[in-house]
């Protein structure tokens, strides 16, 4: 399919930023969702001066869920017809040991990582599936494949989402509307500045041509790069009595 | 952390390296002094700051705006000119001056002064610079142009990163009808040659010769002349990117010797005939040879090499190069991408730009040792006796004096240096 118009919720992460930039170099018009004034304009402007058909902006924390449902909407507005694709990009990389001796900030981060996105994943499929066109694409991540003790709860939160991309992939599967789960692997952006680089790490660019090539042909579950798959194929098979030894 | 540059020479120890994301957050905290850095090309350690913070600027690598119409271009500062000029090019327009990779952030660019192939004609980076935001580390944020801020302006191009980050920078671009040039190769048999053929190019934008550094006597100075323009056949579909081959590792240290670059040098000199050759290339071809290899550095192997690039008045340049190329055949070093380049009268556009009236000539060696330093040692003497230069970014090993000697104005810079900054390059040349 070719893409013609696309929202991006989430929009200054570096991931969201680099397809932005490749959408924009394919002609696309874009919508673009994020929270920081600042940031948000430093991205409008760059796609805006890439020469792309047409950028717009809303200024939105996406944890505020009751906000969605007008969001998408203005989404549509500003775009000038019907989107081709949207993609749930917002998430954070919470603080696990704070996370565990303070609740709240487990929830908090729980809300940003699952219960945001599945919103904005719910308002999005009831406008597409009238129409029965228009695909979903929500970053997920490769640790919500199984709980490891030094990252449960963002690993819980993007497990959670997983399945709730799956169910609604399969909600909708007669209505030709589309539901892509990516799972990054290691990416080398600001979220993750503070770890060492090894072989596994990849760039955000690359994650976002896998992204981009999954707005335009479609997926189910998508592992970026790809040999994160055999990766977490091993991983998810291993006996819990095994797994739980594991340093990881 | 072990941050290296390009020459993987010296290796030295960072206490941190910090990646900056947007452009308007303050800059960070630290303990020491920090030093912007960009794709750390520069060979020796001007990019470096032993026991310091790097304030990593790829992250900021967006685009502020383009008039296509004007050619002006303000970006982040973190962004590459390879980056530029795969947005510009296809629509029309053109870094005024480029140098000889386009692994360099625009951050790196007006650091250096940079120059290019064609400096007789477009003098050097700095002089196509609009303005820039200069991020001071009192929190203060400095918008710097010429006519408003016209000392910061000037200590800041080539001012080595010293003098605060620059977060975003407006380029002035030219006109181009094409993305190929139209490219001119001929062999040259002598120094003497390289002048006259200079003279005779003077027309053509671009202009640079490769040297056999290890010809020696008669042949002294032999190599390739090569001189090229913008095509003017109108724009075509940008032409694909080569295939990108690696270094993967570092090879054994003893891969280069004087054999293996003699054979390289014959077989380079071979691709030239006495009359001139006329190629039609993709401007990354032309401008950027090397680019097509990632980590073309790893051949020099763990030891790393040197450049040394000097710059020597006009007036008796013939000699004072013939003395450097001889001191170096002599010593049967392996300099393989040696380079000769007639600048232009322009006078740099910052307080220490290297570039001015002269002959400049590049060389790399692998680093031996002692025996590398003391060579490097008497090139130095050769060219602070002709009362030339030579180029920070290349350096790893400059004496404080000869330093001095090539940046008389060294001491208005470290007066607009921000106290905050330093760099291992810095501190060795002030000591």
């Amino acid at each position: 399919m070719s893409l013609q118009r696309v929202a991006i919720f989430g929009a200054t992460s570096a991931i969201a930023q680099a397809v932005a930039r490749q959408l924009a170099a394919k002609g696309v018009r874009l919508h673009l969702v994020g929270r920081d004034p600042a940031k948000l304009e430093a991205v409008r402007a760059d796609i805006a001066a890439r020469g792309s058909a047409g950028v717009s902006v809303t200024l939105a924390d996406l944890d505020e869920t009751a906000r969605h449902a007008a969001l998408v909407e203005e989404a549509e507005q500003s775009l000038g017809g019907a989107m081709d694709a949207a993609l749930i990009a917002q998430g954070t990389l919470p603080d696990q040991v704070a996370c565990e001796h303070d609740f709240a900030l487990a929830e908090r981060e729980i809300l940003t990582n699952f219960v945001a996105p599945a919103s904005l994943a719910t308002h999005l499929a009831n406008r597409f599936a009238p129409r029965g066109t228009g695909r979903i694409v929500a970053i997920s991540s490769v640790a919500g494949d199984r709980g490891r003790a030094s990252n449960y709860v963002y690993g819980s939160a993007k497990g959670g989402l997983s399945i709730f991309l799956s169910g609604l992939r399969a909600r909708l599967n007669a209505t030709g509307v589309g539901v892509v789960t990516v799972k990054p692997g290691f990416v080398d952006t600001p979220m993750t500045a503070a770890f060492k680089k090894g072989l596994l790490w990849a760039a955000p660019e690359k994650i976002a041509k896998g992204i981009v090539s999954a707005m335009e042909h479609g997926g189910a579950e998508v592992y970026l790069p790809w040999f994160w798959w055999p990766i977490m194929f091993a991983i998810r098979h291993l006996p819990e009595a095994i797994f739980v030894r594991l340093k990881i | 952390m072990s941050v290296r540059s390009w020459g993987n020479y010296p290796k030295v120890e960072h206490a941190a390296v910090i990646p900056l994301a947007w452009r308007h957050e303050a800059l960070p905290k630290v303990g020491g002094t920090m030093l912007p850095s960009g794709l750390a090309r520069s060979y020796g350690d001007s990019c470096l700051n032993e026991g310091g913070t790097l304030l990593a600027t790829r992250g900021l690598d967006r685009l502020i705006a383009f008039d296509r119409t004007t050619g002006v271009l303000r970006c982040e500062a973190g962004m590459t000119l390879g980056q530029i000029l795969a947005l510009a090019a296809p629509v029309g327009w053109f870094l005024p001056v480029v140098p000889g990779t386009s692994y360099v952030t625009v951050g790196g660019a007006i650091a250096n002064d940079v120059h290019g192939k064609n400096h007789h004609l477009e003098g050097t980076f700095g002089a196509h610079v609009r303005r820039f935001e200069l991020a001071r580390s009192d929190g203060t944020r400095i918008e710097c142009a010429p006519p408003t801020e016209p000392a910061l302006f000037r200590a800041t191009i080539a001012g080595l990163g010293l003098t605060g980050l620059v977060t975003w920078a407006e380029l002035r671009l030219k006109r181009i009808d094409s993305a190929m040039f139209d490219v001119e190769t001929t062999r040259m048999d002598d120094l003497g040659h390289f002048f006259a053929l200079t003279e005779a190019s003077a027309g053509y934008e671009y202009n640079v010769a490769w040297v056999d550094a290890l010809a020696k006597g008669k042949d002294l100075g032999r190599g390739l002349f090569i001189r090229a323009r913008h095509s003017s056949v109108a724009i075509h579909p940008m032409p694909e990117a080569g295939a990108r081959l690696a270094m993967p590792f570092d090879l054994p240290a003893a891969t280069l010797n004087r054999h293996s670059v003699s054979l390289f040098n014959a077989l380079y000199r071979a691709r030239g005939s006495r009359g001139w050759q006329h190629t039609h290339e993709p401007y990354s071809k032309y401008l950027f040879p090397l680019d097509g290899i990632a980590h073309w550095n790893r051949m020099y192997g763990k030891p790393g090499f040197v450049q040394h690039q000097s710059v020597v008045p006009r007036t008796d340049a013939p000699l004072r190069v013939r003395a450097i190329l001889e001191a170096v055949a002599e010593a049967g070093d392996a300099s393989f991408l040696t380079v000769l380049k007639v600048f232009g009268d322009r006078e740099g556009a910052g307080l220490l730009s290297f570039p001015r009236p002269g002959v400049t000539l590049a060389l790399d060696l692998p680093m031996r040792g002692a025996a590398t330093l003391e060579l490097l040692e008497r090139l130095d003497a050769i060219v602070r006796d002709a009362g030339g230069a030579i180029y920070p970014a290349k350096d790893a090993r400059m004496s404080p004096e000869t330093f001095r000697a090539s940046f008389p104005r060294w001491e208005e810079l470290e007066r607009h240096r921000d106290p905050a900054f330093s760099s291992s390059f810095w501190r060795r040349v002030t000591r």
